[in-house]
């Protein structure tokens, strides 16, 4: 036991451990944000949502809109200006709210370039006509709803059986999100905690003194890479706990895959890791460097939303990322009840990429 | 116990070391004097095995970093010029650390803790320290294993009056001891003076002239200061007032 207190490794990684847990930011970025933001966006998304369009009505006093407002609209006051709200109550797309305010065109146009409005009205000559930038999706939804509804009225209150809602486990939002950010939370600890740790630590001149010593330089590392993998394994499980509680997602697939794909994860994000900070001594240029690699992937691979979204052209490429690789093997396992063979592929190629980053990243580092 | 042999050692376009060469006996204390920029750091770099010299050699025990790396680093002990240790460590946590490298227990930390005086300051985490205590934690992981050999690069550089009087018992302490040879960097002149047997003064990379006390002063120069503006027309402390919190 004497022996143990007295190993380097071993104290090596109780210092870590001790540095890293009196860090405040450390807890609240690792386990409390993820936390927070998936409760955050898990209730966003699974809440029965209301929409509300706000509508200009510009010349329309009594045509044919002006009439369906006096029978379905409520009459009320916004900011001074007379408005009349229609409410479609429906049951299985959430209720809308419309809120159509009188203005003239110049007024109109200024409140749709501030965003407070999503569409104009018009009347000529009894013909409704909608005036909105097309490319804007909320105003194009606006569009469709208000036309169909203008058209006929009564027919959205009815049941739409043609629709049969998906409330199955592993189609909803939350299903999503939860597995891309246990891969994302991986991601950015390992960038952070490894990368930012040893450049701090070069631009001190601690790891100049450290060589100095008879320290072994693996056991330097390897204590690194330990204590950010075990803080790893605490936040993806208070967060799956969490989601488990609140969300009721949970892994429906291999959890032996799943364990090994996070271990994969976490050696391709060391590797990543080591050779982002193998050279640097600056801290401000180590930081560029993180970003750099982080922010295309939490924008690309999917974490929030679909990259399906991204062009055609596009996918193929953001597929080979590695983060994309993590997320959806994650999400497979999740959500598809995957197993061992059908994650082999992404979780043989990060352990590769791992690997080959961390011989490089030892082959160019610069100890002091 | 160390030899220095025609030693050059350029950056880039600057030439730091110029061939120098010098030997230190056992037990003796020994100042490298000279201004910021002479070349000090990067001389004591290369005999604490730092970094390797563009040509020469440096024999310590009549060994070379090249050969014996793992044997001579148990034997040596040093503290860098301006080292933080991490911030959110203790004092004790750091020694600790640095003992575990030389297989060493709590017991020579607690040790080095006394001899330091940091025992109030042993649960204290570093970044709470003063400029005086940093550099005597510095001190403290320089002396663990009982160095043979201690190399201390600018120790008292920036701290106040009292805090360098200090730092100086501590090493007059252990020199009254006879077990450590110490090689200290310095553009202090009572530094060298008051705590070294054989100083040696560099300026641009070579060593200008050296000697003990005595065999450097004469009836021109009455001091270190007014030697080093003699040799070189230049004063010693230059941008050298900055004090530590």
């Amino acid at each position: 036991m004497k022996s143990l207190k007295n190993n380097q490794l071993y104290r090596l990684i109780l210092c870590r451990f001790a540095e890293t847990v009196r860090e405040p930011e450390v807890l609240f970025w690792g386990i409390i944000f993820p936390v927070l933001i998936s409760i955050g966006l898990g209730l966003a998304f699974t809440q029965n949502n209301e929409s509300k369009f706000n509508i200009l009505c510009v010349g329309t006093q009594g045509t044919e809109l002006d009439s369906l407002l006096t029978i379905y609209g409520e009459k009320s006051e916004k900011k001074g200006k007379e408005t009349f709200i229609w409410k479609v109550e429906d049951a299985t797309l959430g209720n809308t709210t419309y809120h159509f305010i009188h203005s003239d065109w110049d007024n109109a146009i200024i409140s749709l370039k501030r965003g407070e409005s999503d569409i104009i009205v018009t009347d000529s000559l009894s013909k409704i006509g909608y005036h909105f930038d097309p490319n804007n999706a909320q105003a194009q939804l606006a569009y469709m709803k208000l036309s169909a509804l203008v058209q006929s009225p009564t027919r959205i209150h009815s049941a739409q059986p043609q629709i049969s809602p998906l409330t199955l486990k592993g189609v909803r939002y939350i299903d999503f999100f939860i597995p891309g950010l246990i891969a994302f939370g991986l991601m950015s600890s390992l960038l952070w905690g490894i990368s930012y740790t040893i450049i701090e630590c070069r631009s001190q001149r601690l790891l100049r003194r450290l060589i100095a010593s008879p320290m072994r330089k693996s056991n330097y590392l390897i204590a690194i890479m330990f204590v950010r993998i075990v803080m790893n394994v605490a936040e993806a499980l208070i967060l799956l706990f969490f989601a488990w509680l609140l969300f009721d997602v949970y892994i429906q697939g291999s959890i032996g895959a799943f364990a090994l794909l996070f271990v994969a994860g976490n050696v391709a994000f060391t590797g990543v890791a080591v050779l982002l900070s193998c050279r640097t001594s600056k801290t401000e240029s180590g930081t560029g460097l993180i970003n750099l690699v982080q922010m295309p992937m939490m924008l690309l691979s999917g974490i929030f939303f679909s990259y399906h979204n991204f062009p055609e052209w596009s996918i193929g490429a953001i597929k080979l990322l590695p983060l994309t690789a993590l997320a959806d093997g994650f999400r497979a396992i999740f959500n598809e009840g995957a197993g061992w063979l059908q994650v082999a592929t992404p979780t043989a190629a990060l352990f590769v990429l791992g690997a080959v980053c961390f011989v490089a990243g030892m082959r160019w580092f610069k100890w002091q | 116990m160390i030899e220095v042999k025609n030693v050059y050692k350029s950056f880039k376009d600057v030439h730091a070391v110029r061939g120098i060469s010098f030997s230190v006996r056992q037990g003796e204390f020994v100042a490298l004097l000279g201004p910021n920029g002479a070349g000090k750091t990067t001389l004591v770099e290369m005999m604490e095995g730092l970094r390797k010299p563009d040509s020469g050699d440096i024999f310590i025990q009549g060994k070379s970093w090249k050969k014996s790396e793992k044997e001579l680093r148990q034997i040596i002990g040093l503290s860098l010029q301006e080292t933080r240790f991490p911030e959110k460590l203790k004092v004790r946590e750091v020694l600790r650390l640095f003992a575990s490298f030389f297989k060493l227990g709590t017991e020579r930390v607690d040790e080095v803790i006394a001899l330091v005086g940091l025992e109030n300051k042993r649960q204290s985490l570093t970044k709470n320290l003063s400029g005086g205590q940093r550099q005597r934690l510095a001190l403290a992981t320089a002396l663990l294993n009982r160095p043979q050999i201690l190399f201390l690069d600018e120790p008292t550089t920036g701290l106040d009056p009292h805090s360098r009087f200090d730092l100086w018992n501590i090493l007059q302490e252990l020199k009254s001891k006879g077990d450590t040879t110490l090689l200290l960097t310095t553009h202090y002149m009572e530094e060298a003076q008051s705590l070294c047997d054989h100083i040696i003064i560099i300026d641009e990379g070579v060593i200008i002239k050296g000697g003990s006390l005595n065999e450097l002063l004469d009836d021109q120069s009455h001091n270190l200061d007014e030697l080093f503006i003699r040799l070189t027309g230049k004063t010693l402390t230059d941008n050298s007032n900055q004090v530590l919190k």
